[in-house]
C-alpha cells in the first residue's frame, strides 16, 4: 500500500506541480469519468426500468391496443435489414474493389467518389427520408412500403460499407496479389479468390455496423416505410421498424411501459452488434 | 472469353463506384428541383428571414427554425466539445490501460446507441429534471443542447483521439527534455500539433448536431416561434420537417422540402470544411 502511494506521488510529480497542471489533470480525469458514467447511467436506467416490462404479450403475433406487441416491428426490422443490405453490400464492395484494385494512382474518379461518399455519410437522416419520400414513394410510386424504406436506408449505409471494405482491402499485403499473379491468375480471379476472402473480417465489421445504423434509424423511415404496426403482407406493404415503433410509443405517451421494453430490446441489439464488430476488428488487428 | 469477362467486370466495378456520385447528384436534383422554385415563390427574404411560420395563413418564414438549429448546435458545442476533447486527451495520453479497456468500448457504444433511445432518455430523465429544478415545461432549448452535447461526444472523442495519437512522440519527448511536466508537454505540444484533426472532429460533431432529428423532437418543445430563451421551447429545421410532413399539402409541403434544402446547404458547407481540414491533416 505504501509502495502504491509512493508510486502515485511519483507519477503525479512527473505530471507537473504547477496549479494549472493539477487543474488540467482534474479536467481530463473528470471528463473521462463523466463520459463513462453518462453511458453507464443511460444503459442501467433503461435496463432497470424496461426489463420488468418485457412480457410474453409483447411478442404476440398481432399488434393491438391491449398487448402493444412489438413482434411485427421486430419482423419489419429484420426484413428491412436484409433488404437494405442485399442492395448496399454488393454495391459498396464492388465500388471499394474498383477504388482499391482497379483505379490507377491519381485517377480523378477516385477523388470524386471519395468526396461524394463523405458527403453521403454527412447527410442527415431526415434529408434521406425526404429524398426517399420524393423519389421512391412518390416518383417511383412505391408508396409507403418496406421496399421504399429499405432503398432509402441502403443509400444511407452505402458509404459506411464502401469505406470499411476499402480499408479492409488496403490492409491486404501486395505480396498476396503478386503471388496470385505469379501463379498465372487473372485480375478478376485474384480479386475474388485471394483478396476478398482475406478481407472478410473487415468487410463483416462494416456490415455489422451498417446493421446497427439500420436498426436505429427512425427519421429516414417515418415517411418512406410508414408507421403501420401490423405484420407486412409483402414488401409493398407499409411497416414500422423497432426504432419507429419506439418513437411512436414514446411520443404518444400512452404505452410508456412498452416503450421502455422496446428500448431494452433496441439497446440489447446495439450492444450485441457493437460487441460483434469489435470482436471482428480485434481479430483483424491480430491477423496483421 | 476470359478477357471479355475481365472487361465486363471492370465496367461493373466502375459503375458501382460511380453509384455514390449518381446518388448524391440525384439527391441534389430532387431536393433542389422541388425546393428552389418554392423558395422563389415565397420570396427568398420572406422565406429565409421571415419570423413567422403560419402554414394556415400561407406565411412561411423559417428564421425561427434556422436560429433554433443554430442555437441548439451552439449549446451542444458548449457542453459537448470541452468534455469530448478532454476525454480524447485522456484516452490518448493519460488513460491507464486497464481503464482504457472499458472506456474505448463505452465510447463506441455511445456512438452506436440509436438517436431515438437518446431522445427517450432525454424525455424521461432530463425533461422532468429540468422542469423540477429550473422551471418551465422542461422541453426546452437547454434540454436539447445538453442532449445533443451528449450525442456528439463519441464523434468528437474518436476523431480527436485519432488525431492526438497521430502526433509523433518526439514532440512530447522534446518537451519533457526541456523540463516540462507530463501535463504541460501534452497540452502545449501534442494538442496544438493535433489542432487540425481536433477541429475536424468538432466540425463533424456540429454536422451531427445540426442534422439530428428524433432526439431533438422529443425534448425541444417544438414551438414554431422565434427562440425566446434557454428554458423555452424551440423548433429546429429538422424537427419542422418531421412534425408537419405527415399532414402537409401543396405549398406547405413544398415549404417543408425547401426547409430541407436550407438544411442540406448548411450540411454541405460543414462537410466541405471537414474535407478541407482532413486534407490538411493528411498533408501534415
Amino acid at each position: 500500500m505504501n509502495n502504491f502511494s509512493a508510486r502515485l506521488r511519483k507519477t503525479l510529480y512527473s505530471y507537473g506541480t504547477e496549479p494549472s497542471a493539477i487543474l488540467l489533470l482534474f479536467c481530463v480525469w473528470g471528463s473521462a469519468i463523466a463520459t463513462f458514467l453518462t453511458l453507464a447511467f443511460l444503459l442501467l436506467y433503461i435496463l432497470w426500468q424496461g426489463l420488468p416490462h418485457i412480457t410474453p404479450a409483447l411478442f404476440a403475433l398481432e399488434y393491438n391496443t391491449t398487448n402493444v406487441s412489438l413482434f411485427p416491428a421486430l419482423v419489419d426490422t429484420v426484413i428491412m435489414v436484409i433488404m437494405a443490405l442485399a442492395m448496399a453490400t454488393p454495391l459498396g464492395i464492388f465500388a471499394a474493389i474498383y477504388l482499391v484494385e482497379y483505379a490507377k494512382r491519381g485517377n480523378k474518379i477516385v477523388n470524386v467518389v471519395r468526396v461524394t461518399a463523405d458527403t453521403l455519410s454527412g447527410i442527415p437522416s431526415i434529408v434521406y427520408g425526404l429524398f426517399g419520400m420524393l423519389f421512391f414513394v412518390t416518383y417511383l410510386k412505391m408508396g409507403y412500403s418496406l421496399l421504399a424504406g429499405s432503398c432509402t436506408v441502403a443509400i444511407m449505409v452505402l458509404p459506411l460499407i464502401m469505406r470499411t471494405t476499402e480499408e479492409a482491402l488496403k490492409a491486404i499485403p501486395d505480396s498476396y496479389r503478386e503471388g496470385s499473379y505469379g501463379l498465372g491468375a487473372g485480375k478478376l480471379r485474384t480479386v475474388f479468390a485471394i483478396v476478398l476472402p482475406s478481407a472478410i473480417p473487415g468487410i463483416l465489421a462494416g456490415i455489422i455496423l451498417s446493421i446497427g445504423r439500420i436498426v436505429g434509424e427512425t427519421a429516414a423511415l417515418i415517411y418512406t416505410s410508414g408507421t403501420v404496426a401490423a405484420l407486412p403482407a409483402n414488401v409493398f406493404s407499409s411497416g414500422r421498424t423497432l426504432a419507429v415503433h419506439m418513437y411512436v410509443l414514446a411520443s404518444e405517451g400512452l404505452f410508456m411501459q412498452q416503450a421502455y421494453a422496446t428500448a431494452v430490446i433496441l439497446v440489447v441489439i446495439v450492444i450485441c452488434i457493437n460487441a460483434a464488430s469489435g470482436y471482428l476488428a480485434r481479430r483483424l488487428m491480430k491477423g496483421n | 472469353m476470359n478477357k471479355g469477362k475481365e472487361k465486363i467486370m471492370h465496367w461493373v466495378f466502375l459503375a458501382a463506384a460511380c453509384a455514390s456520385v449518381a446518388l448524391v447528384a440525384m439527391i441534389c436534383v430532387f431536393l433542389f428541383a422541388n425546393g428552389l422554385p418554392t423558395i422563389g415563390k415565397i420570396g427568398v427574404t420572406d422565406f429565409l428571414l421571415g419570423e413567422k411560420w403560419r402554414p394556415n395563413n400561407d406565411i412561411y418564414g423559417i428564421l425561427p427554425m434556422i436560429l433554433g438549429s443554430i442555437y441548439v448546435t451552439i449549446g451542444a458545442i458548449i457542453t459537448g466539445v470541452p468534455i469530448g476533447l478532454f476525454t480524447a486527451i485522456f484516452m490518448a495520453r493519460f488513460c491507464p490501460p486497464l481503464f482504457y479497456r472499458f472506456l474505448k468500448p463505452a465510447v463506441e457504444l455511445l456512438a452506436g446507441i440509436p438517436s431515438v433511445i437518446y431522445g427517450f432518455f432525454g424525455l424521461v430523465i432530463m425533461v422532468p429534471f429540468i422542469r423540477d429544478n429550473l422551471g418551465g415545461t422542461g422541453s426546452s432549448m437547454l434540454t436539447a443542447s445538453l442532449l445533443l452535447g451528449m450525442m456528439i461526444l463519441p464523434t468528437i472523442i474518436s476523431v480527436a483521439e485519432a488525431a492526438l495519437r497521430a502526433v509523433p512522440n518526439s514532440y512530447y519527448e522534446g518537451a519533457l527534455a526541456l523540463g516540462a511536466g507530463h501535463v504541460r508537454s501534452v497540452f502545449f505540444t501534442i494538442v496544438p500539433a493535433a489542432k487540425s484533426g481536433i477541429m475536424a472532429g468538432i466540425i463533424l460533431g456540429i454536422g451531427r448536431a445540426i442534422g439530428e432529428t428524433m432526439a431533438v423532437i422529443m425534448v425541444a418543445g417544438n414551438q414554431a416561434r422565434m427562440p425566446q430563451g434557454l428554458l423555452e421551447g424551440v423548433r429546429t429545421m429538422t424537427t419542422n420537417i418531421v412534425i408537419e410532413m405527415g399532414y402537409a399539402a401543396d405549398l406547405h409541403r413544398d415549404a417543408l422540402i425547401a426547409t430541407a434544402v436550407v438544411l442540406f446547404i448548411f450540411i454541405l458547407i460543414i462537410n466541405l470544411t471537414f474535407s478541407y481540414l482532413k486534407g490538411r491533416v493528411v498533408q501534415q
